[in-house]
């Protein structure tokens, strides 16, 4: 049960049962939607933008405790940053799920989202933890680093 | 037990089945994606490549004649298994969805017009959805589709009310991947034939799990995988009755489909042989007719029993854990069960179960249409075969209850 247990941490088994920020914002500016055509997962995230920051975001999911998880921690993580900070965040978490960075330890700066580590062992669930990851910044990838960033793609 | 099979001695015949999972015995519960095959199709697979390999159809040389002979022995005895009137009524294909593709391009195509009907089900596979929706936007055609009632059975009635004079095929699976349910083709195709409407079956699901006679049943198409049949995967089967065959063009053009090339104008043989361009898949199509003689060394009706004696147990083990939905309680199912549990997404489960050693598959299974018409994108699925034991099935339990208080 090691690795299992490593892949369902408490923190992430929670935030499946209790997902923050969970719904739509009335007042959103844009909304992302993100599907896994695998599995048929579906992921729809809305944020509100206030002078280059994230003032507001919120999700709604159908989707396995790991992407339910992720998106969760992701509106949590977010919340308030510059959307320059916000990508930073993003292709830090990328790089420590996939092979750039996939054998260290998360850094300080990616909080709970370390709980995300265990994932690198089931490569079939890492779609799972980007997905609403995938959903907000492809939508809001107008810049070109966000662009470079779907791209290269998961 | 009802019946008496020797399930031990069944199981040695898969090596695979003796896999362990982390130290911990495979149980191999997704036979509905694809099936193990036993040592006599291994074995024939590889004295194929060993002792018979050439290109067929074409070479005058000894090996060239043996692979000849043993492609289209496998041919007979894939007729043979269905009860083909000829054996030129099977065509060697990849498998069920090009199959369906065949038939769509080389049957919708051209006889399908602007207005025309296509009826589907609910249930339908993918494979059985998009190439009809091809035929549909290039030809003008609509699909109609027949719904599933709250316990996965079509609705007979609305079958009837659909059936009209504009419709000209009715494409449905024999079997439901999803849901389990068999259908009551032979009712349908007679309803369908009244109507002047063609009936293609698919039968990915059915064969591997009863008999079927295609003659009895009396469909124009039937198509199956070998896959899901104990062989390997890239070979499957067409079965189309000949006069519909014979007036149907190619499905794609090539070597070995023609009887005449030239650069003003090619003729091509007759079916089969206008069906299958290019080199086939001779080894796969041997390895089949191998996986068709094992099953005739074994009593398929006391396998059937065997498999609805361990459907009904693991659905009573499963029925007892609370929170389990079972999706599919058709009065005749073939051995699998779709099920949600409770606050637990089928991802989670399925993985959870795999660090069990218990392979199960998770997800829409290739059917969103129906998933979406219970509310749901997606569900777990055990899926049995006859070397499938009530001891996994209990495994399989067990390892859900756990599941439950992981994520409760």
């Amino acid at each position: 049960m090691s690795e299992l247990t490593e892949l369902y941490q408490e923190i992430i088994l929670d935030h499946n049962k209790y997902p923050r920020n969970y719904g739509s914002l009335v007042d959103f500016t844009a909304k992302g939607e993100g599907n896994n055509p695998l599995c048929g997962d579906e992921v729809t995230v809305y944020w509100k933008l206030g002078s280059g920051a994230i003032e507001a975001i919120s999700f709604q999911a159908r989707g396995c405790a790991i992407s339910q998880a992720s998106a969760s921690m992701m509106t949590r993580i977010l919340k308030g940053k510059s959307v320059a900070e916000a990508q930073e965040l993003f292709q830090l978490l990328r790089r420590h799920l996939t092979q750039a960075d996939g054998d260290k330890e998360f850094p300080e700066k990616l909080g709970d989202l370390a709980a995300l580590a265990g994932v690198r062992k089931y490569p079939a669930r890492i779609k799972c933890a980007t997905l609403a990851w995938h959903a907000l910044f492809d939508k809001m990838g107008g810049s070109a680093q966000g662009r470079e960033l779907l791209i290269r793609g998961d | 037990m009802t019946t008496t099979i020797d399930v031990a001695s069944i199981r040695r015949d898969f090596p695979i089945l003796h896999t362990r999972v982390g130290g911990r015995p495979l149980v191999y519960l997704d036979n509905a994606a694809t099936t193990q095959k036993p040592v006599a199709v291994l074995s024939a697979l590889e004295k194929h490549y060993k002792e018979s390999n050439a290109n067929i159809h074409r070479g005058v040389h000894y090996l060239a004649e043996r692979a000849t002979d043993a492609y289209e022995l496998a041919r007979k005895t894939v007729a043979g298994f269905l009860n083909a009137a000829r054996s030129e009524e099977i065509i060697f294909v990849r498998g069920t969805t090009e199959g369906i593709n065949l038939i769509a391009q080389s049957y919708g195509f051209p006889f399908l017009g602007e207005g025309d009907e296509i009826l589907l089900t609910t249930m339908e596979h993918h494979a059985n959805i998009v190439p009809w929706q091809l035929v549909c936007e290039r030809n003008g055609a609509k699909l109609r589709i027949i719904p599933v009632t709250d316990s996965g059975e079509l609705d007979m009635e609305a079958f009837t009310a659909l059936l009209s004079e504009r419709t000209k095929i009715v494409s449905l699976a024999h079997a439901s991947n999803a849901l389990g349910t068999v259908n009551p083709v032979k009712a349908m195709v007679d309803k369908a034939h009244a109507c002047g409407a063609i009936v293609l079956l698919d039968g990915a699901q059915a064969v591997g799990h009863f008999p079927v006679d295609v003659q009895d049943l009396d469909c124009d198409f039937y198509v199956f995988s070998g896959h899901k049949l104990f062989s390997t995967t890239g070979a499957g089967v067409v079965y189309g009755k000949y006069d519909r065959l014979q007036s149907m063009p190619p499905f794609q053009g090539g070597g070995d489909m023609i009887n005449k090339v030239t650069f003003e104008k090619t003729t091509y043989k007759r079916p089969p042989g206008r069906f299958e361009a290019g080199t086939p898949n001779i080894g796969g199509a041997v390895a089949l007719g191998a996986a068709i003689e094992y099953l005739g060394g074994l009593d398929r009706l006391a396998l059937l029993e065997y498999e609805h004696d361990l459907l009904q147990y693991a659905t009573g083990l499963l029925s007892e854990i609370e929170g389990l939905k079972i999706y599919g309680r058709a009065s005749e199912k073939v051995s699998l069960i779709s099920f949600t549990l409770e606050g637990v997404h089928p991802h989670d489960i399925a993985t959870v179960l795999d660090a069990d050693g218990i392979a199960i598959r998770a997800g829409h299974h290739c059917t969103q249409p129906l998933h979406r018409h219970y509310g749901i994108s997606a569900t777990a699925r055990a899926s049995f075969a006859y070397y499938n034991t009530r001891e996994e099935a209990e495994k399989l339990t067990a390892s859900l209850k756990k599941i439950k208080l992981l994520f409760g």
